[in-house]
């Protein structure tokens, strides 16, 4: 049953992802400008541009530049970057670790600025409390990670500067890392010096990321909460004796996190989505900031490698999520 | 009882605010030649970064001071309203006009048509929409249209998969059986009794479709990458006070102030519409 349900996904997840590739694809060669033509100086002859075309393989129809794209992905081979001259494949791995550490730091501070407030909205329920948390979780939720990052700039870089609000890490330090995963390693190889200030330039964006689900967190998670706190079972709990915190704690949470989880998921994507414009934002070398540039170089094998690993995190997080509700869910696993 | 009767005064006041505030906006930008207290273009190096009104250095006409150029930051505001609003209305419109019908054919069909559509669907969600949009742009070339074509473009899904799951659900409720019984055609059924259904949800995703319009307008001029540079945008502005924050803050203070009222109210009176609307809450 839950096998079937994975391969079911697996295959949506291919048409889905094969999808994309055709869209982009499409998107992306009926751009006007060569950018052939702006890699090369003013005096390069005609002959010099049919050479690099045919070196890129633009010379080709559309249909066959597809597919011998499509071969190249299969085997791993992403094709080279036109403006930065590398790998598409290494370039991207090179930036990922840098936008999926500042991604998970947010998801980890929505759960938790989210979670809070819910369980103190539900114990407080019905008080001012309660009230004041929905009118913040309703202003955080309508304002955008891209206008939370101009706010957090204004507040904490201007106002009063106590964050670094551009770059990932201080230049002058020396990293002593072999991966880039840079936040990841700092604490294992005990560099708590580093580490603090990774956290540091990642603070604001990470915030601004974060605001919009943890309001959404928040209301949906108080929500449950509330519902299953006029629930026999937790009546029982209440009647032997357990605070109502802890009643929230150990009887209510488990149960009403179930459609919570589901939404995290969704949302999670649309985080990762925002990490586009606010690295842009905080100039934080990740993968989106990258992106942009190589929209604006008009970097075909670039753009079109970014988009498909983005497609593909998207995807596998959704499955993920899914195959995670399936796992928890009693009337799905025994069904 | 009582409660409901706070939440309907509340979403009664916010519901004004909100329009209060979107009807101020958009009398500047239509009007905005005659309210501009300056040529939102005219450059004065005598006058680079005055402070507002209230601050030492101000100058009287340029209240809320200059930019690094000399130009007036409330007239380029003012001027600047008028692009957001124009690609709010449009770029939404665009948006419902085919999510809206993709949703409805899809939830009230279902089958094939449904199939289709939701994977169509499932494949934009897939996609960074702040880097699809960036991209469609850069493709298109920038301008006006190019901006609303690309937001339409990218923003239909969330019309389509609401109306989709609304019209499902409309479909299955008992009028929708009867009036099969009675011998309406299906196209008959779905435009004249499922569609007024749905009305309330479509109205208030529009109005909530416009605050992101503006956002996304705002990100693609940040970018450099929205309409030409010298007509005045709120992201442009904002991308100027990006850049100047320690010696100007009040380039980047007012246009954020601006568009964070804007955007928050867009989806208060989006609210408020669909709380009036509704008959359960009503």
């Amino acid at each position: 049953m839950l096998l079937q349900r994975f391969l079911i996904r697996l295959l949506t997840m291919a048409i889905t992802l094969f999808g994309v590739a055709v869209v982009v694809f499409i998107v992306i060669r009926v751009a006007p400008g060569d950018p052939i033509a702006m890699m090369l100086p003013p005096g390069a002859t005609d002959a010099d541009i049919a050479r690099l075309r045919a070196l890129y393989g633009l010379d080709k129809t559309i249909v066959q530049q597809f597919f011998i794209w499509l071969a190249g992905v299969v085997r791993g081979d992403f094709g080279t970057s036109i403006s930065l001259r590398q790998d598409v494949l290494g370039l991207v791995f090179n930036r990922l670790p840098a936008t999926l550490e500042l991604a998970i730091v947010a998801l980890v501070m929505a759960l938790a600025i989210g979670g809070t407030t819910a369980i103190l909205g539900a114990r407080e329920r019905g008080t001012a409390v309660e009230a004041g948390i929905d009118i913040a979780s309703g202003a955080a939720l309508s304002i955008p990670d891209f206008l939370w990052g101009l706010v957090l700039i204004l507040l904490f870089g201007v106002l009063v500067p106590i964050f670094d609000i551009s770059g990932r890490v201080s230049p002058q330090l020396d990293l002593p890392f072999a991966t880039q995963f840079y936040l990841f390693e700092s604490i294992v190889r005990l560099r708590f010096d580093l580490t603090r200030d990774l956290l540091a330039h990642m603070l604001m964006p990470a915030i601004a990321l974060a605001l919009p689900l943890a309001a959404i967190i928040s209301q949906l998670l108080k929500q449950s909460l509330k519902e299953v706190l006029d629930l026999d079972y937790v009546v029982l709990a209440r009647v032997k004796g357990f605070s109502e915190t802890q009643v929230i704690l150990r009887e209510a949470l488990k149960n009403a996190a179930l459609p919570t989880l589901t939404l995290v998921g969704v949302q999670f994507t649309f985080l990762i989505g925002g990490t586009v414009i606010v690295e842009r934002l905080f100039s934080y070398e990740g993968l989106g900031n990258m992106a942009i540039d190589a929209v604006i170089n008009r970097d075909l094998p670039l753009i079109q490698g970014i988009v498909l690993v983005f497609a593909l995190l998207f995807v596998l997080i959704n499955l993920a999520v899914d195959m995670m509700y399936a796992l928890l869910n009693p009337r799905l696993r025994h069904g | 009882m009582d409660e409901a009767r706070i939440s309907r005064h509340g979403s009664r006041a916010r519901l004004w605010l909100a329009g209060g505030w979107l009807l101020i906006a958009l009398l500047a930008a239509i009007f905005a030649p005659l309210v501009a207290p300056q040529d939102p273009l005219a450059q004065d190096l005598m006058l680079e970064r005055l402070p507002p009104f209230w601050l030492d250095g101000a100058e009287p006409g340029y209240w809320l001071g200059t930019d690094s150029l000399g130009r007036d930051l409330l007239s380029r505001l003012i001027f600047g309203a008028r692009i957001a609003f124009i690609v709010a209305f449009a770029a939404a419109l665009a948006a419902c006009l085919v999510g809206s019908t993709l949703g409805l054919i899809a939830g009230y069909f279902g089958g094939w048509a449904d199939r289709i559509i939701s994977r169509i669907v499932d494949v934009w969600m897939a996609f960074p929409p702040v880097l699809f949009a960036i991209l469609l742009v850069a493709v298109l070339g920038t301008g006006l249209s190019s901006v609303i074509i690309a937001i339409a473009v990218i923003d239909w899904t969330r019309f389509c998969r609401v109306i989709r799951a609304e019209t499902m659900g409309q479909s299955r409720m008992d009028y929708v059986e009867n009036a099969r019984i009675a011998g309406y055609g299906r196209i008959g059924i779905m435009l004249r009794e499922v569609l007024p259904n749905v009305v309330p949800s479509i109205v208030a995703l529009l109005s909530l479709e416009m605050g992101i319009a503006v956002i996304v307008e705002a990100i693609l001029s940040f970018v450099n990458l929205s309409i030409s540079t010298d007509d005045p945008t709120w992201g442009g502005i904002i991308a100027e006070g990006r850049l100047s924050i320690h010696q100007a803050w009040w380039v980047l203070v007012f246009p954020l102030v601006t568009l964070i009222l804007t955007v928050l109210s867009f989806s208060q009176f989006g609210e408020g519409l669909r709380a009036r609307f509704d008959p359960v809450l009503r």
